[in-house]
């Protein structure tokens, strides 16, 4: 097994570096790289399922390190092999999109570079999934972030991207600092720097060391999940990287932070106090309902697909967060439950949000601009497209029968489970904590009205559209086929759920629970007890049914000679002009007042007057409206301003003059003997 | 004979439902001193409008040809996952609560989708609010929802209006608390009065009109049906859920029977307190209703802090 594992990452790294050799020649290079990456996710696919359905934990060391607490170990269990198998099905497609998409690069930019990163990046993502190393993982995590800033500082010639790839590494890297720091304290009480020994030299810890390596592993991990507030790179360079690119990260790289999450908090550093899961419970709640809200206020089609990313963590979080608050107060069926649920939210997102991003690519690809007022009607121009894309909207709005729906419904009983099973304070937390999802679902479903009635529906509002035309074979296939699965995964929602829960049970503290919490049947998800049901295909049927009911008796029973005519969209009488439709800042408008207390919009009025003197006469009249950034302004700038501060007050300590060098040499003098003697 | 109960329960919503319309009509006109249409004017609305020629505009595509059977079907799939006037039947497969506030959802998606899709301004200020709307109504629909949840220890419908809520005096508070909350949200989600006027073209104010206004014949026959069909399934849930009494608890002809007459009392009773409300009230301005669907949230998380 550990053979086919080594498979796996030499299947990238051939395509990396074949790549790379071939960036004279445009085309080869992205078919050697889309080949590769294609056949390493089949393989990868293949790998993760052999290793769910032997449920056989790999482990394995390569044994001549070249530093002693490096050893090149890995451990691929149950989890693990989860994450490989989401990684790999999203690959898959983005690297069957690629094939296309990337044409539009050619003669701009290197695309052996680009293959040489793409695969680099996947390989990053799958050494993160699987060392169990400390420094093997960060060196495994360098690689992931380095590989996807060279992905977002692609487009080069674009000033905006260099800013945000910049952003991005910054905030990484202070993300990395945060998770060294983590396994530096880990190591210093315990004295290794492997996943296995630390696990089982737990109890060494002592409680505030622990504690704060929870905040450490939080905050650096969090950067990478795109928690708010440390989301800030999130909107910025999602869009700026290519789209298969940016699908990647935001259906798959930022979940490796909440793959080390559940893996720290749930399994490593177990038994946990219950105020961990509370803070994690109530980050997913902000992050819920100000990813959504934030992701109203946009018209860049990518930036807002970003926010929605970190919306859906926030859901994820939501599931998590009740898992460790359960597996606190000893309660393993709850904590299965739950666990279940963010694992399929993880899967689900992945695949929607990928499918959007592609969508968004194929989209932009044609329109050259991400800004989604000057679309329009694109539904004519682009049908599949346009149909993926409402597939997509459909999942991520959680409207059944697609797979969103499913996630969040098992994400709602895990969080009902706790107001019913719950004493008094923790109760009300899960009561905010489903008012919170009830309320980012409602206005995740608004959004996405907004989203695609924008961009594909009503009339053209720019000459760009005229000349759109459907994207090439391989992109819709692409599409098509993540479609298909959200699809799919709806249909088959219990089936996969009761895989998950396998999956749950092999971490120590689940393996014990006797009886099926979700207990699924080849119908319905039904949660124990009878507490709730829920069957995919009976109300995917059902609605069929009606549907074809319905469109019988009312056109060819009721109504069959009757006439449609085809004539203009009244508007009193005007001519009609793209102006009149709603843009999707106006769409968004009547939510961001009502929030304003929250998202701070701003208002702008500049009027030229035709006479400055009588000012009656206006000649133009410009309204700009925006949305403050709350994180910029009340938590970077006062830390950024606090270290230029401190920096200045540092520098007093080089004034220039030699006679207090010598005195500083004198002072070091004296401390050092003082400190031997 | 359980085939036939779900034979009549199938079709209770479609068939019923515009004669709620009409009754809500007939009783306005009358508060109004108007003599009023009879009530079975809306089945010949829907009748003459099944009928006619269509116009369709050119700038729409094929989201708005499918919009109005979605809309449309997503109702009478509803119609079959909530218990109307018998107490026996069971459905764990469609009858979760989740199921039927997102079900409902899917409706309202495509509905404000036809809105935006022939680019009319009104279309698209129609979709903007019903989505603000509805968005805002969530948190309440789902509370109260689980506030019969809770006490009854399970989210489907079908086991909720099979326990006596009454049996436990207790729980009394909480379910009018609940049951408030939960007529706000009907309000909304059904477009009426102080959320929408459905009897207006005014531009200024109206939401749900203006999203079907460039519908015709049939489709504006289907889009009307859905909506009396989403007002009768607010109405059975709000009755049924908060009052489960009086339903048929075998299947027998006379308990049937008895069960339907019992369930259409009720209804009448919801029907009466629509039509007195919008009777008595003026439409809120728009800003005001987000205090309002506030309201029913609090309402109702109120309730659900209660239940112990």
């Amino acid at each position: 097994m550990p053979i086919s594992f080594f498979i796996l990452l030499s299947l990238f790294f051939v395509g990396a570096i074949g790549s790379l050799l071939l960036r004279k020649d445009d085309s080869a290079a992205n078919i050697w790289s889309s080949f590769f990456a294609i056949a390493g996710s089949l393989w990868g696919l293949l790998f993760s399922v052999a290793i769910i359905i032997s449920e056989h934990t790999l482990v394995f060391v390569i044994d001549n390190a070249p530093l002693s607490l490096l050893s090149l170990s890995f451990n691929i269990d149950l989890l693990s092999a989860f994450f490989i198998f989401v990684i790999s099905l999203i690959a898959l497609f983005t690297s069957v999109y690629a094939i296309g998409y990337v044409r539009h690069y050619y003669q701009k930019y290197n695309i052996g570079d680009l293959g040489f990163f793409y695969n680099f990046f996947i390989l990053g993502i799958l050494l993160v999934l699987t060392a169990s190393n400390g420094i093997f993982f960060l060196i495994g995590w360098e690689i992931m972030s380095v590989a996807s800033f060279f992905g977002v500082i692609y487009d080069r010639n674009n000033q905006e991207n260099i800013k945000a790839g910049f952003l991005y590494l910054v905030m990484t890297y202070i993300g990395t600092a945060f998770i060294t720091v983590a396994f530096l304290l880990l190591y210093k009480f315990i004295g290794s720097f492997d996943f296995a020994t630390i696990k089982s030299g737990v109890g060494l810890l002592p409680i505030g060391v622990k504690n704060i390596i929870f905040f450490a592993a939080l905050i650096g991990f969090g950067f990478k999940a795109g928690i708010i507030p440390l989301h800030t790179w999130l909107p910025a360079a999602h869009p700026a990287a290519p789209s298969h690119i940016s699908a990647l990260m935001s259906g798959v790289m930022i979940k490796t932070g909440i793959f080390m999450m559940i893996r720290l908090f749930l399994d490593i550093l177990q038994p946990i106090p219950i105020w961990w899961g509370v803070v994690v419970l109530i980050i997913g709640m902000t992050s819920s309902l100000l990813g959504v809200l934030y992701a109203l206020t946009e018209h860049d089609i990518k930036r807002l697909l970003a926010y929605h990313s970190i919306e859906n963590i926030g859901i994820i979080l939501l599931g998590l967060g009740s898992a460790l608050i359960f597996s606190s107060l000893g309660m393993p069926a709850l904590v299965l439950l739950s666990l279940v649920a963010a694992l399929f939210h993880t899967l689900n997102h992945a695949i929607f949000k990928s499918l959007l991003f592609l969508g968004a690519g194929s989209v932009i690809n044609q329109m050259h601009t991400r800004n989604m007022e000057e679309y329009g009607g694109l539904i004519k121009y682009m049908p599949q497209t346009a149909f993926f894309f409402l597939i997509g909207s459909m999942a991520i709005s959680a409207l059944p029968p697609f797979n969103g729906f499913f996630s969040e419904w098992l994400t709602y009983q895990a969080l009902f489970q706790g107001i019913a099973m719950l004493g008094s304070s923790i109760r009300w937390l899960f009561i905010l904590a489903v008012s919170v999802l009830a309320f980012t679902g409602g206005l995740a479903l608004a959004c996405f009205v907004k989203a695609f009635g924008s961009i594909f529906l009503a009339r053209p509002r720019s000459m760009e559209v005229a000349h759109a035309k459907e994207s090439p074979r391989s992109m819709l296939i692409g599409m098509g086929a993540l479609a298909m699965l959200s699809f799919l995964f709806g249909i088959f929602s219990s089936q996969t759920v009761s895989l998950l829960e396998k999956i749950g049970r092999s971490f120590d503290m689940l393996k014990k629970i006797p009886e099926t919490i979700l207990a699924p049947n080849n119908q319905s998800m039904m949660i124990k007890n009878g507490f709730a049901s829920v069957s995919s295909l009976t109300f995917l049927l059902s609605l069929v049914v009606a549907l074809i009911f319905v469109t019988v008796i009312i056109n060819l029973i009721i109504n069959r000679r009757q006439k449609i005519k085809i004539g203009a969209t009244w508007n009193c009488g005007t001519d009609l002009t793209p102006r009149m439709e709603i843009t999707s800042t106006g769409f968004a408008r009547s939510i961001i007042l009502i929030f304003k207390g929250i998202l701070k919009p701003s208002i702008q009025h500049t009027i030229d007057y035709s006479d400055s003197e009588s000012r009656y006469l206006p000649k133009t009249r410009t309204v700009s409206l925006g949305v403050g950034d709350v994180y910029k302004s009340y938590l970077y700038q006062p830390i950024t301003t606090m270290i230029t501060g401190l920096s200045l007050r540092v520098k007093n300590i080089q004034s220039g003059n030699t006679n207090i060098y010598v005195l500083y040499i004198l002072i070091a003098l004296l401390v050092s003997l003082f400190s031997i003697l | 004979m359980i085939i036939i109960i779900w034979a009549i329960q199938i079709i209770l919503t479609p068939l019923v439902s515009p004669l709620c319309v009409g009754v809500i009509n007939k009783i306005k006109a009358r508060l109004q001193n108007r003599k009023g249409a009879s009530i079975f004017q809306p089945y010949r609305d829907l009748w003459k409008l099944l009928h006619k020629d269509e116009i369709i505009s050119r700038d729409a595509s094929w989201i708005f040809r499918v919009a109005p059977l979605i809309v449309f079907s997503i109702t009478l799939v509803i119609g079959t996952s909530i218990p109307f006037f018998t107490s026996f039947l069971t459905n764990t497969l469609t009858g979760d609560m989740l199921l039927i506030v997102y079900a409902l959802a899917i409706g309202t998606f495509f509905l404000a989708l036809g809105g935006l899709d022939v680019g009319s301004a009104f279309g698209g200020f129609g979709s903007s609010r019903e989505m603000t709307l509805s968005a805002l109504a969530e948190g309440g629909f789902i509370f109260s929802f689980l506030t019969v949840a809770l006490i009854n220890g399970t989210t489907n419908i079908f086991t909720i209006v099979n326990a006596d809520i009454f049996v436990h005096g207790r729980y009394l508070l909480p379910t009018l608390l609940a049951f408030g909350g939960f007529l706000v949200v009907l309000l909304a989600e059904t477009a009426r009065f102080p959320f929408d006027n459905p009897a207006t073209h005014l531009e200024l104010t109206m939401i749900h009109e203006a999203m079907i206004l460039e519908y015709s014949g049939k489709k504006l026959a289907l889009m009307e049906w859905a909506t009396f069909n989403k007002l009768f399934i607010f109405l059975a849930l709000s009755v049924n859920l908060f009052f489960p009494i009086g339903l048929a608890h075998t299947a027998g002809i006379i308990t049937i029977s008895a069960g339907i007459i019992i369930f259409m009392i009720k209804i009448f009773l919801g029907v009466l307190f629509i039509t007195l409300l919008e009777s008595s009230m003026a439409k809120f301005r728009f800003f005001r209703l987000p205090d309002l669907l506030l309201i029913s949230f609090i309402l109702n998380a109120i309730a659900i802090g209660l239940i112990r």
